[in-house]
């Protein structure tokens, strides 16, 4: 168990690092960083005088590891070229925004899609199973800010029920948060469902049904428990998603989370504030993902065993 | 309850192929991969004929019939079916010369995107051992980051062109092809065919393209489908975005951003594209579900 940990342990830093590499090159895909980063009218001599406060004529592989060294012993990603404030500090404040969105959205996804899947699964081939898979499909076609604005042009413009942006009060969560939630809905309830179908094959559940308990007993303790394993495992995988989701959920909704922040810091050329947001959403999800795994390995001891 | 329950096990379902259940499902089944067929076959017709079909120049502004409501919606004229935007093009061209960029986007970047998460998963599932790990690694790496921080960056410096969102979906979107391809190799590279290949000295190319390859080719074909349809979303969220398709090229993502500044009073303008991105992944989908019953069996929709 330990070896295991300390194997994933090691894979996840190494996936940070290269993470943080791939953010940095970005800047010099298009030849001359200092173009990028100085408004198009600049002189020559003025690129110049940049570069070599930037320290942008160095190898590009030194300011990589400058670059590093700054982030990792002082979490400094250098400042915010709009506003001048440390990139990081910016990233920080709008966290608890997203957050907030993001444990909202999981909520309402999972409270519809677990007894959807288990329906779904339970009554295979019935008519609400085939409604549920029909609806997932739907769901998984529909691209999630379209989505966001229908609803604000039904709830928010005609019945003029809710609010259509702002972040305020509770009120103002509901639209985004179920704009986000059905964006995870459809595949979390499709991994209910074949979760519960592969458990319910087992030999355990026959068991259980041979032995004569009840039905709802053989569905919650015996099938339910065993098909949440995997769910651990993807609910770990599913931070990318979801923080991506985040990302265009925000901007729809003019939420004051990260989401938005890269989006504007993205469009106007913002690189620090990028830089540290994608280091963020990579932490965020390697982290996640690590944790899913121990959890799984310490739930199910056949794959510490492996 | 219980008498349901046994049979909805599956293996007791599977023996009893000509129940009258079974039969209605397929009928369900054959129904949703018809209509995406039909869907697709629309679109297809939309984007290679925009020119025959589509009543306007999609460019052609006209300033005095501009926010023009669609014509079932009241002050809608009958010559612009689904209205006019805010500076007079006829929404129902638009939306039509839009199925081209989406397709052409769509199709391009999966066949990037399948040209590299093959190649790379039949190696790293063929040779196993370090090549695998190098290349396992750089999917993981690739999942963690959330895909479109990753093309909305590509694209702003590269510069947003129809070729370059191509690119960004392209070399954002191939993990889940290699990782399907990895998985399958592992499984068919100790078959007997394969083992036989190899011991009248084939060369390795040969064991992966002409052996391996074609047995994957129909789950690669599946995900294919899928993907163009994600690649389709991804694309107009870029545009939605002011990262792709830039003005005034029709794309459905970009109509859809200039719609949603008029969305309080001119709601269609926003609702109209996105209809249009819908319905065409959810044609692709339902293809592709189709698809994967009639080549795969035993994935069935689980």
């Amino acid at each position: 168990m330990k070896a295991y940990i300390i194997r994933r342990l090691f894979q996840a830093i190494a996936v940070c690092l290269a993470i943080s590499m791939i953010s940095f090159f970005l800047l010099f895909l298009n030849s001359d960083p200092a173009l990028l980063l100085l408004p198009p009218e600049a002189e020559i001599e003025d690129i110049e005088i940049f570069k070599k406060s930037m320290g942008l004529d160095r190898p590009v592989l030194i300011q990589y590891l400058s670059f590093l060294k700054k982030v990792l012993l002082h979490g400094d990603f250098g400042n915010s070229f709009v506003s001048k404030i440390p990139a990081l500090d910016l990233v920080i404040e709008r966290i608890p925004a997203t957050l907030k969105l993001s444990l909202l959205a999981v909520l309402l996804a999972n409270a519809l899609a677990i007894p959807m899947g288990m329906i779904s699964a339970v009554k295979r081939y019935t008519l609400a199973d085939n409604l549920i898979t029909f609806l997932a499909l739907v769901g998984q076609a529909m691209p999630l800010y379209w989505f966001g604005i229908m609803l604000i042009i039904i709830f928010g413009v005609f019945l003029g029920w809710l609010p259509i942006s702002g972040s305020d009060s509770f009120v103002h969560m509901i639209m985004p948060s179920i704009t986000l939630g059905a964006w995870l809905l459809p595949v979390n309830m499709r991994l209910v469902r074949s979760g519960m179908l592969d458990v319910l094959n087992q030999d355990y559940i026959r068991t259980a049904r041979a032995k004569g308990l009840f039905e709802k007993t053989v569905m919650i303790k015996h099938a339910f428990k065993n098909a949440m394993i995997p769910m651990v495992t993807v609910t770990g995988m599913q931070l990318s998603l979801l923080l991506g989701g985040a990302v265009v959920t925000e901007t729809v909704f003019a939420w004051p989370g990260l989401g938005r922040l890269a989006v504007e810091s993205i469009r106007m050329g913002d690189y620090p504030v990028v830089q540290a947001i994608v280091v963020f959403f990579a932490l965020c999800v390697v982290i996640g993902n690590l944790l899913a795994d121990i959890l799984t390995a310490f739930i199910d001891p056949r794959i510490r065993l492996e | 309850m219980s008498s349901e329950t046994i049979m909805t096990v599956p293996h007791v379902n599977q023996k009893k192929p000509s129940s009258l259940f079974n039969i209605l499902r397929k009928m369900w089944d054959l129904k949703l991969g018809m209509m995406g067929g039909v869907i697709i076959v629309g679109m297809l017709i939309c984007a290679v004929g925009a020119h025959l079909i589509a009543p306007f120049d999609p460019y052609e502004q006209d300033i005095m019939e501009r926010l023009l409501p669609p014509s079932f919606l009241e002050g809608g004229s009958a010559k612009h079916l689904l209205g006019t935007d805010s500076v007079g093009r006829d929404t129902l061209s638009r939306i039509i010369y839009g199925t081209r960029i989406s397709l052409i986007v769509g199709i391009s970047a999966v066949l990037i995107q399948v040209v590299i998460g093959v190649f790379l998963g039949l190696f790293a599932g063929y040779y196993g051992g370090k090549t695998d790990s190098a290349i396992s690694f750089m999917v993981n790496v690739m999942m963690g980051f959330p895909f479109i921080l990753l093309a909305m960056s590509l694209v702003a410096v590269i510069g947003p062109s129809l070729q370059n969102i191509i690119f960004a979906l392209g070399i954002t979107g191939w993990p889940v092809f290699t990782r399907v391809t990895r998985v399958e190799t592992i499984k068919l590279k100790e078959c007997e065919f394969v083992l036989c290949a190899k011991t009248l000295a084939f060369s390795t190319m040969r064991i992966l393209l002409k052996h391996i390859l074609p047995n994957i080719l129909p789950s690669i074909l599946v995900l294919g489908t899928v993907e163009i349809a994600r690649a389709i979303i991804r694309e107009s969220l870029l545009s939605f975005l002011g990262l792709g398709i830039q003005p005034p090229t029709p794309s459905w993502g970009m109509m859809l951003a200039e719609g949603r500044d008029y969305m309080l009073s001119e709601w269609w303008l926003a609702a109209l594209p996105g209809f249009a991105i819908f319905l065409s992944a959810l044609g692709i989908n339902l293809l592709g579900d189709a698809i994967r019953d009639i080549v795969d069996p035993h994935m069935r929709k689980s």
